[in-house]
């Protein structure tokens, strides 16, 4: 049972972590929680639903390959998704850069209402059913049935992973977001184009929330307006307990919050499944108050 | 705004349509709307901001305000008691309920406001104090309303205190994101402990309180009950905020470093703030109990917090009065909205969004803490 209920919480702790990545991505730059960005995952997750409800009219010797479509319906939506993200920081944060502190986060607060209520009026209120796809049938092997979507979920999540730190580590631009959140002033010295890197910022966070959307919406096979909500909530909590701002552990917390919960659920009770997360959370903060990755307290006030 | 050209807005605009786009079947309608709201609202961003006009007749309005402040506290005071007498009862409930979220969000406004601290999860006080009134009138009927309205306090307070304790040494978000699991875990408490709270379905037939033989049932008997209240409790917390505690905790909040260099026991200064917050808050939630007669877990959602911080902000941040006015304008402003009823929270998500961008300080930011808040931001670049 135990390696049963690790790997269903590592399947939703590889998008806890994806989302996780953008609260710390933005916080890295901004020192800002972004607090639309469940909502920009709960778009990922019905652009997806959209996408590939279109399979079926799709012509017939593309239907051959589903894996590529839904390789392809990940990429588009993900796509969209990140221009979500760049207008979100173009319209809600661009014109509060400088204000007190709690004025974007009261902006993103409205642009997280405003976003549910536009899924919600064009989508309806009613959950959506994600259309069956791919690896639905479960596999069993040493007593731990998994399907195969579970594999290429898991698979993908930390591929991503994988990009985003070559991404950020390896090219030019990942770079800019390393130095815009040591100094931002400092960056823009050197020629950093610090609007830029913000704007590019919002968009890959966008682009791994929209991916972990999807694989949610397949994995769980129904989604819902609400669902940015406790996403939100769960995956800012992974990027609290690795040390927000800090990418690697954003990561480890979002793999770390899913497993909690996953053995939470199963060998105590599942209605308290939430109330592990926070008890965690709180007693993180607690003992090791910068996360689990953080620098020291202080400095991160 | 200085870069603004035609390719640079046909772009802008196309982009936004593109990303709406796969949303847009039945309600096509509005899109030309929303465009048109958002380039009227960049517009005017940059028009309101230059124009000499604008800023000149809000300048003017805001020192008279300020220069007659008594004068506008009583004036209010006066149409608020006598609003009853011409307003139907739908509305006079309308009403009660602003009050008791004005008095949540002058509760809050001490934490975050006058502290410093920001609170996520504030609802949860909100929820301890209803529930307590609730167990103790209603599902086991132990005492009147007088008794459990200050045990609501003090349960609410006693919260705060548990809380407060391991959570007041983090800092910023930190903080911020406990409060919000502290507001979530008592929520998930409320529905599952079904013994106690009744779980999903919460409490029922929850009495209204009577002065002696004399009984608050009528809506409006009870509108100036919580009006009563909410003066008190307003007249209380802007007395404390020019105390030596009220002074203490905006010399934190400014700078913590140097508060504490002076003597101020910073923590717990920090506590004695956010106790005092969670006690009003307790309040607060056992008026928000006997005028419903009914409590569940679904009153006490994150949303119901993120509005009263919301109050806070709008109505200007450590601002006592401010806070009421934001309770007042968010309560009473998505009333009038009912009749676009699906297109309400819409709406009123993007006025939040464009209130922050015009009046980032709220509509009665203080000077003094405006521009202090502002020097610190500069210092930070």
């Amino acid at each position: 049972m135990f390696l049963q209920h690790l790997l269903n919480g590592i399947t939703i702790g590889g998008s806890y972590a994806l989302i996780a990545l953008g609260y710390t991505l933005v916080y890295g730059v901004l020192k800002l929680i972004n607090f639309a960005h469940g909502e920009i995952y709960m778009i990922g997750a019905y652009l997806g639903f959209i996408l590939i409800s279109l399979i079926p009219a799709m012509p017939p010797f593309l239907q051959g390959n589903l894996i590529l479509l839904l390789l392809a319906v990940v990429l588009v939506a993900a796509v969209i998704c990140s221009l979500y993200g760049y207008y979100l920081e173009k319209i809600c944060y661009r014109p509060l850069r400088g204000a007190p502190k709690l004025t974007p986060l009261i902006s993103a607060l409205g642009a997280s209402i405003f976003l549910q209520n536009f899924v919600m009026i064009s989508m309806g209120a009613k959950d959506r059913i994600f259309p069956q796809t791919i690896g639905m049938q479960a596999i069993t092997m040493g007593g731990v049935s998994f399907t195969l979507l579970q594999l290429v979920i898991i698979f993908s999540s930390i591929a991503l992973m994988a990009l985003i730190y070559w991404f950020i580590n390896r090219t030019r631009l990942g770079i800019a977001i390393k130095a815009t959140s040591a100094d931002p002033y400092m960056a823009s010295l050197v020629g950093i184009n610090v609007d830029t890197v913000i704007s590019v910022t919002f968009m890959a966070g966008s682009f791994l929330a929209a991916c972990a959307g999807v694989m949610i919406g397949l994995y769980y096979g129904s989604i819902n307006f609400t669902l940015g909500y406790l996403g939100g909530i769960k995956a800012f909590t992974a990027a609290v307990l690795g040390g927000i701002g800090n990418v690697p552990g954003a990561m480890i917390g979002g793999f770390l919050l899913g497993v909690i919960e996953a053995l939470g659920a199963g060998y105590f009770s599942s209605e308290y499944k939430d109330v592990y997360a926070f008890f965690i959370l709180i007693a993180v903060l607690v003992f090791r108050p910068a996360g689990l990755l953080g620098k020291g307290a202080n400095e991160r006030a | 705004m200085n870069g603004h050209n035609l390719r640079h807005d046909l772009f802008y605009y196309l982009g936004m349509l593109l990303i709406c786009a796969p949303f847009l079947k039945s309600h096509t309608v509005y899109v030309p709307l929303l465009f048109l709201g958002v380039w009227g609202l960049r517009r005017f961003a940059a028009f309101a901001g230059e124009n000499r006009t604008i800023t000149g007749i809000r300048e003017q309005m805001e020192s008279l305000v300020m220069a007659h402040s008594s004068l506008t506290v009583g004036s209010i005071l006066a149409i608020a008691l006598l609003l009853p007498f011409v307003s139907s009862n739908y509305l006079i409930d309308v009403l009660t309920s602003a009050i008791l979220y004005a008095i949540l969000a002058t509760a809050l406004n001490i934490t975050v406001g006058m502290t410093g601290v920001l609170v996520l999860g504030f609802i949860g006080f909100y929820a301890v104090g209803a529930y307590t009134t609730g167990i103790l009138t209603a599902k086991f009927a132990l005492c009147g309303f007088w008794i459990a309205l200050p045990l609501s306090g003090l349960a609410a307070m006693l919260c705060g205190i548990l809380l407060g304790i391991p959570a007041l040494r983090l800092k910023g978000d930190y903080l911020a994101v406990v409060t919000l699991g502290f507001g979530e875990i008592i929520r998930i408490f409320l529905t599952n402990l079904n013994a106690l709270t009744g779980g999903p379905n919460g409490i029922m037939g929850i009495k209204r309180p009577s002065f002696g033989v004399f009984a608050l049932d009528h809506p409006r008997d009870f509108y100036w009950f919580a009006l009563v209240m909410l003066s008190l409790i307003v007249l209380v917390v802007a007395r404390l905020a020019n105390s030596r505690y009220g002074r203490a905790w905006v010399a934190i909040r400014e700078n913590e470093m140097a508060a504490g260099a002076l003597g101020i026991n910073v923590f717990r200064k920090h506590l004695l703030s956010f106790s005092i917050s969670a006690f009003l808050g307790g309040i607060a939630g056992s008026l928000f109990a006997v005028k419903q007669g009914f409590i569940s877990p679904d009153s006490f959602t994150f949303y119901e917090s993120v509005l009263v911080l919301c109050m806070v902000v709008l109505g200007g941040i450590g601002n006592v009065v401010g806070s009421v006015a934001g309770a007042l304008l968010l309560i009473i402003v998505p009333e009038f909205l009912r009749e676009f009823s699906l297109y309400r929270m819409l709406v009123f998500g993007a006025v939040m969004i464009a209130f922050m961008v015009f009046r980032p300080n709220g509509l009665l930011g203080s000077r003094l803490i405006t521009e202090e808040i502002k020097d610190s931001a500069d210092d930070d670049r």
